[in-house]
């Protein structure tokens, strides 16, 4: 086990324009445990999760994953990080198979192996070879969640990941949650749903307005 | 279970691995090459009839006549290169993934390049019909002036066509961003076709296919520079 928090949130802020989207929130997540992001819509949940993928940086602050700063060290922190967004990242124009494909060669891992199994894994597997745009937006959940299973990262970002299923998907990802936690990943969950939430957390971040406060 | 030994590419595999991915989108949307081919064929066709029937004006003119078509389909191709990158926000699963920005760059530049080689390939008969043009006569060089053109216009245009791929009016935008930056280029493009196509006394295709190939080089350096800055949000 490392040294270094799984997460490490410097008084961060994000400004778009003339609005704080976050302002100076501050935490520390210990590796290996998961944390449970609420707050209401236009909290900053979203924000902070991009922000920690490196899909955008700090205005102000500093965050560090596995001892690793988001800005300077991008690279690494990309290695180790996967997030499962509202978009899905996919390309609409290929199939399933050559999506998950196309990901497994650039993580350097062999597709022909790799990818039929993960697609057999998320419920897949008789759909692999359909177009992506063909797929309902459920299905569309399930090969995002094996884009980010594929890479097997230390920190695991989910933003919604439990919106456009139906019960039984529900189930399936609440089982990939487990399944990544019990890998030893630290799982960072963003969801409305904070009942089913705290079951699978051991911790807990609040955001009003792009401040951390208690819940 | 064990996890699979990774060997993550480096940056020439991962730019193999964009561009066979953006080859695999143009295969399975045929549709939209076989608008491209119409469109540049639509515009040989229409700068033909506009010109009337003098064989020794079409001739002089082709050269322009045929950069204008590539040009004008340059603008759909990498429109529609960097919206396959929009759609759920692709680029930025690729840059997470993590790629090389520059890697995404090459591999952009290299898919639009042989798109458009591609489609100046189909162009060249169409020229004959057309403007009566005599290809044999440096028909490799003239590949050649093609090639670094089509070059000379994908790689600029893969920056600005990632620049404006998230402005509202990306559609508007991409032209008027990327023409004025392409207008030396093409004036050495047009050159160099016009001494390969004809009589060429003064030996001037070479020097023209010299500042094609530097105008490509600036291009690319600056392209490969600037683009991890274009994807990369702040």
């Amino acid at each position: 086990m490392s040294d270094h928090p799984a997460l490490d949130l410097r008084d961060v802020s994000k400004r778009f324009g003339a609005r704080w989207a976050l302002a100076r929130v501050s935490y520390t997540l210990p590796a290996g445990r998961s944390l449970l992001l609420t707050g209401h819509n236009g909290s900053g949940k979203t924000t902070l999760l991009r922000l920690i993928s490196t899909a955008s940086f700090p205005t102000a602050g500093d965050i560090v994953v596995y001892g690793d700063e988001t800005r300077s060290a991008r690279d690494r922190v990309r290695t180790q990080v996967a997030l499962l967004s509202h978009a899905s990242f996919l390309y609409d124009d290929l199939t399933a198979r050559q999506n998950l494909g196309m990901l497994a060669e650039l993580l350097g891992l062999p597709p022909a192996t790799t990818v039929p199994a993960m697609l057999e894994r998320v419920g897949l597997g008789g759909r692999g070879d359909e177009a992506v745009r063909q797929f309902s937006a459920g299905m569309r959940k399930r090969l995002a969640i094996a884009r980010l299973l594929l890479k097997q990262p230390k920190v695991a970002l989910l933003d919604e990941p439990f919106g456009e299923l139906d019960p039984a998907g529900i189930s399936q990802m609440e089982g990939f949650i487990r399944e990544l936690q019990a890998a030893g990943t630290s799982v960072v969950l963003a969801t409305h749903l904070i009942e089913q939430g705290l079951t699978l957390t051991q911790e807990r971040l609040h955001l009003n307005q792009g401040r951390r406060v208690d819940p | 279970m064990t996890a699979p030994i990774r060997t993550p590419p480096g940056l020439l595999r991962s730019t193999w691995l964009v561009l066979r991915k953006d080859w695999l989108i143009e295969w399975r949307t045929r549709a939209r090459l076989t608008a491209l081919i119409f469109f540049a064929l639509s515009t040989l066709l229409l700068f033909s009839f506009a010109m009337g029937p003098d064989i020794t004006m079409l001739r002089v003119h082709a050269p322009g006549y045929l950069w204008l078509a590539i040009l004008f389909a340059s603008t759909l191709s990498l429109g529609e290169s960097f919206r396959v990158e929009s759609e759920n926000q692709a680029m930025v699963g690729l840059v997470l993934a993590p790629v090389e920005p520059r890697a995404i760059f090459l591999g952009k530049v290299a898919g639009n390049t042989s798109l458009l080689f591609g489609l100046s390939l189909v162009l060249l008969p169409v020229s004959v019909a057309l403007y009566d043009v005599d290809l044999s006569r440096n028909f490799g060089m003239l590949l050649l002036v093609l090639l670094l053109g089509c070059i000379g216009i994908s790689a600029p245009g893969t920056v600005y066509s990632a620049i404006s791929s998230n402005a509202r009016a990306r559609d508007v935008m991409l032209p008027l961003l990327l023409f004025p930056v392409l207008v030396p280029m093409l004036l050495a493009a047009v050159s160099a076709t016009k001494f390969a196509l004809v009589a060429d006394p003064q030996q001037q295709l070479s020097s023209w296919v010299k500042l094609l190939t530097a105008f490509d080089l600036i291009y690319l350096s600056v392209g490969f520079l600037l683009f991890p800055r274009v994807v990369e949000e702040d």
